[in-house]
């Protein structure tokens, strides 16, 4: 699904310049711990986040993450949106809440991104 | 074996400037990429860059942090003179962190970056003493072949 899709299914808006709305997405991971995308999401997954400080772009773009979603409705600080656009990151910001998110984009057909394991489990 | 001469890069990251952290790893990234380095192992040194200068700035007190391109490998440097690590056996396992409050609610501090940095690295080498500093070193080997 493209991401123009999802945002019409979001009813969300582009925040920043958000160029490339036409990239393909076929899995996400949800979360507000960064250090749990780092370790578990996997790569060209796109991003749902309450969080919308400036390290949410970078830890999206070290993942080459096509996209991010910011959920309710929270409005990203400049410095987040001036380094999105610097790295040609597209972000989308909903009102809905991140279970709901979730939920649409899910029913949607987009798939959740393979996950290893944690050790010791 | 060729004898070229290894490609040294060196940035000094400043300390809990949440701003400009990240910068070291991107361009890491960006200089791996424009020398034709495949995109996965891009994308690990990335990670382990982009972990490794997170803990320069909020645990290490600042410190630099260098990129060694070799034939064969990339290795990732992070030295701080920071507090150093009391117990690395307890660092290295998934949930320790001694973050505070204002890092994790930046959405870091979970205690998943030294175990990261293990698992997206071919080899890595911790040197730390209390009171004195901490240096990591990763390597990852370009042609993907791992020490036994
Ligand atoms: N350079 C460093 N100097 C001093 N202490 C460190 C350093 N790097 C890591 N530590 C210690 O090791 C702990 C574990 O590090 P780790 O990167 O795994 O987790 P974290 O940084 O706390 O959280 P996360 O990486 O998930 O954001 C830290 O909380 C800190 O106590
Ligand atoms: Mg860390």
């Amino acid at each position: 699904m493209f991401l123009s899709e999802i945002l019409g299914l979001l009813e969300a808006e582009k925040v920043g310049k958000s160029e490339h709305l036409s990239v393909e997405i076929g899995c996400a991971f949800a979360s507000d711990l960064m250090s749990d995308v780092l370790a578990l999401a996997s790569p060209g997954s796109l991003l749902i986040t309450g969080l919308t400080n400036i390290q949410i772009v970078r830890t999206a773009s070290m993942l080459d993450m096509p996209g991010v979603v910011f959920v309710r409705g929270k409005r990203p600080a400049k410095e987040t949106v001036e380094l999105a656009d610097k790295m040609g990151l597209p972000i989308i910001l909903t009102n809905k809440t991140m279970f709901e998110t979730c939920g649409i984009l899910y029913a949607a057909g987009i798939k959740s991104c393979f996950c290893p394991k944690r050790s010791g489990q | 074996m060729s004898a070229r001469e290894p490609l040294i890069v060196q940035r000094e990251v400043k300390p809990l400037d949440f701003l400009a952290a990240g910068e070291t790893a991107s361009e890491f990234k960006e200089l791996l990429k424009s020398l034709g380095i495949p995109t996965d192992i891009c994308r690990r040194a990335s990670i382990v860059t982009y972990e490794a200068e997170m803990n320069t700035v909020i645990h290490g007190g600042g410190g630099v942090m260098s990129l060694r391109l070799e034939d064969d490998a990339i290795i990732i440097v992070a030295e701080d003179q920071g507090p150093g690590i009391a117990d690395l056996e307890k660092a290295m396992q998934e949930g320790y962190s001694t973050a505070p409050d204002f890092v994790r609610e930046m959405g870091f501090g979970a205690g998943m970056g030294l175990p990261n940095i293990k698992k997206y690295s071919d080899k890595l080498e911790i040197d730390t003493r209390v009171g004195e500093g901490t240096t990591l070193r990763a390597y990852i080997f370009i042609k993907g072949q791992r020490e036994e």
